[in-house]
């Protein structure tokens, strides 16, 4: 990519994007999202109604719970760590607050989400103290918290479960409620609420200073740690964020099932990992979108429901073809991003040196 | 501090703790350390101690492989799923070993050739290799083994010891002589400790990544196997979670997370320590559940109560005098795992 000379930096704004390409997150969104379109159109000539409401609806409120889950896990992943514990987290937060509207039933829907997050915010503050003030690395944090949070359930629930006639009854209605409906095609509120949750963090992450900060802190933490950021602190944020998100995923899972055992939601912080590697977060830190995770969900479940409607495959296959879906994700980073990646500093690098060389030119003037 | 304390002070901790376990377990059964509930003890757990020894290898070189149990159950299944479809046993078990070799090569290849981290690709391992289990034996348990294969994994085989057990024994003898005596075994904390210090002192660091990888995808096989006599018969879910007791034994042994450290002395008795505290609360009547929690906890406490440790030391020896050796088990890097694999990546920050 050429130099550009002092002089036409000032159009620099209006150039930008055309002298340097797509962005190497927009390029792997845009991929993720043809090969979902491929995926369902390949889906539709192997069984009827794929491209039918129905479906559409089975997909988008099965997605909604991991899509939840993948963005905070990208949050952490993106700091250059993982959180192994989300599952257990899901499971715990889930079954107290079913516990606690058994107790309370006048509580409203609110309150109910208050409720679950918070106790999932504090888990994730566990996690996240340990981590950053206990210098223990996360995989180690996670994977021991992982089981300790799961036995506290155990041994809490005491062999009983939450049970759906203990709920109050707004509850069992929500999993039907819909925000729009386009004929057979319905929004469902949950997979609204994941989609919000999804764009807000997407917008956070780019455009807040604090979000910046996650990405500098992941993508050289030493680097970061000299530059004066709170590298500590925002590991910590990091990690009670994918806590608070896991608590907000567990009062789903709690309205899509109504029956809670003490193992609900394990397994599910393997699929958040495979949704947020599959959509293009470098496990290495400091690169990709919370956008990209949701498609990596939407991916997965999409998988999940077709080969449960296929049958010349069984749905064993699922874990094996989500083991592959990961690797291909972590290889196609590696082998294509890290070059379109550098590129793009490439070209970025030498359009801010000429910005920086013509604002010293103005500033020796 | 006397250079032996210094050099030991990790192993003579665990075998600190390992005395006051016995202790416990002792006053909760009077027989506890009867020789035969020895032998009980090891027999229960033979596959995840074994797997463990092969765990350091992998961690002191400075990757992690979280797919172990999982290939222990795909090589189990390819067993299970040959010996239903008939074919004769010996080629069955043959093909087992060979199964979990070569899930270890594949994942190697990945690490060692294509430089991605052991950590992402053991995960995807860890899934896809269960569900490779899953397709091959679906949600049947396929058994009716022959019985001398029954009888390998479950009967002694020379005195009171099974097979699976003298090859523990002699396997973390060798083990610990290929670690602490040869070249190859100095190599991998040379890998461990700095990849490019590595390479520029002549070794060949993606060949041994390859060789550590692949050995401890047969060794999970071969434990996958095991696991298989001892049981009598193979389910997709056979050895599900057992990565956390095999990771726990290793770090507690003193081995660093962040590579280039740690003792099979310190593995051996952090492998008596794990056991015998499992063995003790189930004798004192606590679910197996509350055991993998207490798990939990001992593996965070493995790295963290070092890393205080040392961060204590420091600041009490700051002033004069040289600063204390950190113990090696200490990092700068924020208690990341991945840091060293990172080679210093263009920030994508505006």
């Amino acid at each position: 990519m050429s130099r550009i000379g002092p002089g036409s930096s000032e159009r620099v704004g209006g150039s930008r994007r055309r002298r340097l390409g797509l962005q190497p997150e927009r390029m792997r969104e845009l991929s993720l999202l043809a090969i979902i379109v491929v995926a369902v159109l390949a889906f539709s000539l192997v069984f009827e109604n794929a491209l039918s409401g129905r479906f559409f609806n089975r997909v988008t409120t099965s997605v909604a719970i991991t899509a939840v889950l993948a963005a905070g896990q990208t949050v952490v992943i993106i700091t250059r760590n993982i959180d192994l514990s989300v599952g257990s987290i899901v499971g715990v937060t889930a079954y107290l607050t079913g516990e606690y509207l058994g107790d309370h039933p006048d509580a409203g829907l609110f309150l109910a989400i208050g409720v679950a997050v918070l106790i999932g915010g504090a888990l994730g503050l566990v996690n996240g103290a340990l981590v950053a003030y206990g210098r223990v690395p996360a995989i180690i944090v996670t994977l021991g918290t992982l089981a300790i949070y799961r036995t506290w359930l155990i041994e809490h629930a005491n062999s009983q479960n939450i049970t759906a006639d203990t709920l109050p009854q707004w509850l069992d209605e929500l999993p039907r409620a819909s925000v729009l409906s386009f004929g057979e095609f319905d929004i469902r509120l949950t997979f609204a609420v994941a989609v919000l949750v999804v764009v807000v963090l997407q917008i956070a992450l780019g455009r807040l200073r604090w979000g910046r900060w996650l990405y500098a802190v992941g993508s050289n933490p030493d680097a970061a740690r000299q530059a004066g950021l709170p590298a500590q602190p925002l590991t910590l944020v990091a990690f009670v964020v994918s806590g608070a998100l896991a608590g907000l995923a567990g009062f789903m899972f709690l309205e899509r099932f109504g029956t809670i055992t003490v193992f609900a939601g394990s397994g599910l912080e393997l699929a958040s990992v495979a949704a947020a590697v599959v959509g293009g977060v470098s496990v290495l830190g400091g690169s990709g979108t919370v956008f990209g995770a949701m498609l990596g969900a939407v991916l997965i479940a999409l998988l999940d429901q077709s080969l449960l409607r296929t049958p010349q495959v069984s749905e064993f296959w699922r874990d094996a073809i989500l083991g592959a879906l990961i690797l291909a994700g972590v290889a196609a980073d590696f082998l294509v991003g890290k070059r379109l990646r550098r590129r793009w500093a490439e070209s970025r690098r030498s359009l801010s040196l000429g910005a920086t060389s013509e604002r010293g030119a103005v500033t020796d003037a | 501090m006397p250079e032996w304390a210094r050099r030991w002070g990790w192993e003579l901790l665990l075998a600190g703790i390992l005395i006051g376990v016995l202790i416990l377990n002792v006053s909760l059964s009077p027989f506890y350390l009867g020789v035969q509930n020895v032998i009980n003890t090891f027999q229960l757990s033979i596959e995840k101690v074994i797997v463990a020894v092969i765990m350091a290898f992998v961690i002191v070189n400075g990757e992690i492989d979280l797919s172990v149990a999982s290939v222990m159950a795909f090589s189990a299944s390819v067993l299970a799923a040959l010996h239903a479809a008939g074919a004769p046993f010996g080629l069955a078990v043959g093909a087992a070993l060979l199964t979990g070799a070569i899930a270890g090569l594949f994942q190697g290849f990945f690490v060692a050739r294509m430089g991605l981290p052991s950590l992402t690709v053991t995960l995807a391992g860890l899934i896809g290799f269960r569900g490779a289990a899953r397709i091959l034996v679906e949600d049947q348990s396929i058994g009716d083994f022959p019985e001398w294969f029954d009888r390998l994994g479950q009967d002694p085989l020379v005195g009171r010891l099974s097979f699976g057990l003298l090859l523990f024994l002699v396997g973390i003898v060798v083990a610990g002589i290929i670690l602490h005596r040869t070249p190859f075994g100095r190599s991998l904390y040379v890998i461990g400790d700095n990849s490019e210090v590595a390479r520029f002192s002549g070794i060949n660091v993606a060949r041994t990544k390859l060789i550590v990888m692949t050995s401890s995808g047969f060794v999970a096989g071969l434990a996958g196997v095991l696991f298989a006599a001892r049981l009598g018969s193979v389910r997709g879910d056979l050895g599900q979670g057992f990565e956390l007791d095999i990771i726990t034994m290793v770090l507690l042994g003193g081995v660093s997370i962040f590579g280039g450290s740690g003792t099979m002395v310190g593995v051996g008795l952090s492998i008596l320590i794990v056991l015998n505290i499992r063995n003790g609360l189930g004798l004192a009547r606590f679910a197996i559940t509350t055991q993998t929690g207490v798990i939990g906890v001992l593996l965070i406490l493995s790295v963290l109560v070092p890393n205080l440790v040392s961060r204590f030391a420091r600041r009490r020896h700051r002033g004069p005098g040289p600063a204390p050796p950190s113990g090696g088990r200490t990092t700068d890097q924020g208690g990341d795992l991945r840091g060293r694999e990172h080679e210093s990546q263009q920030a994508t920050v505006e």
